[in-house]
C-alpha cells in the first residue's frame, strides 16, 4: 500500500519535474517582461527535436545532443524576440499574449514542413537503458531520477545566476520597473532578449527531458498547457514557486489517475487550479498586488 | 469630407447617422437576402459559418473588445449552447424554446464563470477560463448517459412551427436574421448605460468603480450576455454541422474564437464580423493555393504558420484589425490629401509592475 503511493508519488515528482521546467521558462519570460508565453511548450518541442537531430540523426552523443539543443534554442528564443517581441514592447499585455499564440502556431506549422521531421512521431535514446531502483518497495527508472537531478541542478544553477550574477540582477531590476532600470543604465531590450533567449533554452533541457517519456512529435508542446497550473499554483512571477508547483501538480495528478475514477487524471491540474485561483489568487509563492491609482 | 450637423436630439438616437449609411448598408442587406438565389450551395455553406461565427464573435467582442475580460474558454460556451439546443431537440422541444434555453443556459454558465472574474484580472483570468474549458470539455466526454460522450450527437433539421428548415436557403435565412438581430441588440446595449459602463470597466476599472459602477454586477452580465450570444451560436453550429462531439470545442477552437476579435479589430462590432469572415475563409484560401505548392508541404502545417503569421502581422502593423485598416483607408479618402502618418498612432508606455508595491 505504501509502496504504492510511494511509488506513484515518484512517478508524479519526474513528470512534476517537467512541467516545472516548462513553468520556469513561463515565469522567466513574465518576471521581465509580464507576458505570459502561450509558445512555450512549442520552444519545447522545438528544442526536442534538434535534440532528436543531433542524436538520432547526426549520431552524437546524449550530452552533446543536449548542448546543440540548449545552445540552438537559445538562439531561436533571443531571434524571436527580436523580430516578433520588440516591436510590441510596451503595449498591453493581452496583445503580447496573443503574439505568443500566433508564434506557437508558427512553429507546429514549420515543424511538420521540415523535411526529416513532418508530422511522425519518435522515439529519442537515451543513455541510461534499463537501468532501475529500489527504493522502500517502489521502483524508479534511471531516466526518471536523471530528470529529477537534472532539474534540481538547473534550478540551483538559475538561483545562483539570479542571485549573484550581474546580469542576473539586472534581469530582476527590469522585471520590476522598466522605466527605473533604463535610468540605472541597464540595456533593457537586450536584456529582455538574453531572458527569451534563457526561457527558451530552459524549455529545450525540459523537451529532451520529457522526449523519452512521451515521444517527440509536431504536438507534443500542448503539454505545456499543464504548465500553467503549475506556475499558477506556485504564484507565477516566482521561480521557486513554478519549481513547487510543477511538482504538485505532477503528484496530483499521478496520485488522481490511480485513485479517482477515469477522466480525473487530465483535468486533475485544472481543478487545482481553479481552487487556488479562487482561494488564493495569487498563488503559493505570489507577491501581493494592489494596483494604485 | 462629411461634417454631420445634429439639429435634433433626435438625430442622436438614430440608427443610421447619414444617408450614405443607409444607403451602404441597405446594399449590403439587398446582396445578403439575394444571395442564396445566385451563389452555388458551395458558398452558400461558407456563409452559413460566417454567420454563425459572427454571432460568436460579437458575443465575445462584447466581453474582450468592450468589457476587457479576457476568455480563453468560449469553446465551452458554444459546447454548452450545442449540447442544450441537441438535449432539448431530442426531448421534443420546438426549435423557439430550446433556442432560448441554450442562450440562458449558457448565460446562467457564463454567470458561473464570471464569478472568479471578479477577483481575477488579465493573464490570471485567461488561465481560469482555459482551465474551465479544458474541465467542461473532459465533463461533456465523461458524462455519456447525457452528451454521448466521445461518440457525439446528432441532430435533425430544425423545425419551427410545423415549418421544417431542411433546406440550406432556409436555414441560411434564419442565421442571417439572428445575426442580424444580435448586431442589433449589441449596437443598442453598447450605446446605453449598460454598455458605457462595460467601455468603462474596460479603459479603467479604478475610475469606473470611482464613478460609481458595480465593478462585480457589470463584469457578470458581461459575461452572462457575452455567453448567451455564443450559446445562440453554438445552437446554430450543432445544427449546421448536423454532429456535435467533445473533440469540436477544446481549448484551440477556444483561441481561434479570440483571434476573431483580435484579426476583426478589438472594440468594434463591423471587427467580428470581418473576423468570422476571415477565420472561415483563410482555410479555403489557403487550399487553394496549396496547389501551386509542392506535395512535400502538408495543408496542416501551412494553414498553422500561415494563420501565426497572419495574427503576428495583425497584432504589429495594424493593432485595430481588419476594420481599423478600413477605417485608416476610408479617412485616407475622406480627408485627401490631408492625411498624415500619426493620424492613428499607438501610444507606448514603459511597463510597471503590478506585482510590487
Amino acid at each position: 500500500m505504501f509502496s504504492q503511493f510511494l511509488q506513484l508519488t515518484l512517478a508524479g515528482i519526474a513528470q512534476g519535474c517537467v512541467y516545472a521546467l516548462v513553468a520556469l521558462g513561463f515565469v522567466l519570460i513574465y518576471k521581465a517582461t509580464e507576458t505570459v508565453n502561450f509558445a512555450q511548450g512549442d520552444l519545447m518541442m522545438l528544442g526536442a527535436f534538434f535534440g532528436l537531430t543531433a542524436s538520432a540523426m547526426l549520431g552524437w552523443p546524449y550530452w552533446a545532443a543536449i548542448l546543440f539543443a540548449v545552445i540552438v534554442m537559445a538562439a531561436v528564443g533571443m531571434l524571436i524576440e527580436r523580430i516578433v517581441i520588440r516591436p510590441v514592447l510596451g503595449y498591453p499585455t493581452f496583445t503580447v499574449v496573443m503574439i505568443t499564440i500566433g508564434v506557437g502556431y508558427v512553429l507546429r506549422g514549420v515543424v511538420t514542413m521540415v523535411p526529416g521531421w513532418g508530422t511522425e512521431t519518435y522515439a529519442l535514446k537515451t543513455p541510461f537503458g534499463d537501468t532501475v531502483f529500489h527504493i522502500a518497495g517502489a521502483v524508479l527508472a534511471a531516466e526518471q531520477l536523471a530528470t529529477i537531478a537534472l532539474t534540481a541542478a538547473l534550478c540551483f544553477v538559475l538561483y545562483v545566476f539570479f542571485r549573484f550574477a550581474r546580469l542576473g540582477v539586472a534581469m530582476q531590476a527590469t522585471s520590476q520597473n522598466q522605466l527605473a532600470a533604463y535610468y540605472m543604465g541597464i540595456p533593457v531590450q537586450r536584456v529582455n532578449m538574453l531572458i527569451w533567449g534563457l526561457a527558451a533554452a530552459v524549455a529545450a533541457f525540459g523537451g529532451i527531458l520529457l522526449a523519452p517519456a512521451a515521444f517527440v512529435h509536431s504536438n507534443m508542446g500542448f503539454i505545456g498547457l499543464k504548465a500553467f497550473p503549475a506556475a499558477v499554483v506556485g504564484g507565477f512571477g516566482s521561480v521557486p514557486g513554478a519549481v513547487v508547483g510543477g511538482l504538485i501538480i505532477g503528484i496530483v495528478e499521478a496520485l488522481a489517475g490511480f485513485y479517482l475514477p477515469e477522466g480525473f487524471k487530465d483535468t486533475a491540474a485544472y481543478v487545482v487550479v481553479l481552487a487556488v485561483l479562487l482561494l488564493m489568487p495569487s498563488g503559493i509563492f505570489g507577491e501581493t498586488a494592489r494596483k494604485k491609482v | 469630407m462629411r461634417f454631420i450637423f445634429k439639429t435634433d436630439y433626435d438625430q442622436d438616437i438614430r440608427l443610421f447617422q447619414h444617408g450614405g449609411q443607409v444607403f451602404w448598408y441597405g446594399l449590403l442587406g439587398v446582396l445578403l437576402l439575394i444571395a442564396p438565389l445566385v451563389v452555388s450551395g458551395y458558398v452558400l455553406s461558407q456563409l452559413h459559418f460566417i454567420c454563425i461565427y459572427a454571432i460568436v464573435g460579437l458575443g465575445l467582442m462584447l466581453l474582450v473588445g468592450y468589457t476587457g475580460q479576457i476568455s480563453l474558454g468560449h469553446a465551452a460556451f458554444l459546447a454548452t449552447g450545442a449540447y442544450t439546443e441537441a438535449l432539448l431537440q431530442a426531448a421534443g422541444m420546438p426549435f423557439i424554446v430550446s433556442l432560448v434555453s441554450a442562450a440562458l443556459f449558457s448565460a446562467a454558465v457564463g454567470i458561473i464563470v464570471g464569478l472568479p472574474a471578479l477577483r481575477l484580472k488579465g493573464i490570471y483570468l485567461a488561465i481560469a477560463t482555459f482551465a474551465f474549458n479544458v474541465i467542461v470539455e473532459e465533463i461533456i466526454t465523461r458524462w455519456e448517459s447525457v452528451t454521448g460522450g466521445s461518440s457525439g450527437k446528432p441532430l435533425r433539421a430544425i423545425d419551427i412551427f410545423g415549418l421544417r428548415l431542411a433546406s440550406p436557403e432556409s436555414f441560411y435565412y434564419l442565421c442571417l436574421a439572428l445575426t442580424v438581430l444580435s448586431c442589433l441588440a449589441l449596437i443598442n446595449l453598447l450605446r446605453s448605460p449598460t454598455g458605457r459602463a462595460f467601455v468603462a470597466i474596460r479603459d479603467s476599472e479604478v475610475s469606473a468603480s470611482c464613478m460609481g459602477i458595480n465593478l462585480a454586477r457589470y463584469k457578470t452580465m458581461s459575461f452572462a450576455l457575452s455567453a448567451a450570444l455564443t450559446g445562440i451560436g453554438g445552437a446554430l453550429y450543432a445544427h449546421k454541422v448536423g454532429f456535435i462531439s467533445p473533440e469540436q470545442f477544446t481549448l484551440i477552437q477556444s483561441i481561434e474564437l479570440v483571434t476573431i476579435v483580435i484579426i476583426g479589430g478589438a472594440g468594434s462590432l463591423h471587427g467580428a464580423v470581418f473576423g468570422a469572415a476571415f477565420l472561415i475563409l483563410l482555410p479555403q484560401g489557403i487550399s487553394r493555393a496549396k496547389d501551386w505548392l509542392p506535395d512535400a508541404v502538408p495543408q496542416t502545417g501551412l494553414q498553422s504558420v500561415v494563420f501565426g503569421l497572419i495574427l503576428i502581422g495583425f497584432i504589429i502593423f495594424e493593432p485595430y484589425g481588419i476594420y481599423g485598416r478600413w477605417l485608416k483607408i476610408r479617412t485616407w479618402f475622406d480627408v485627401f490629401p490631408f492625411y498624415r502618418r500619426g493620424t492613428f498612432r499607438r501610444q507606448r508606455s514603459y511597463l510597471r509592475s503590478e506585482r510590487l508595491r
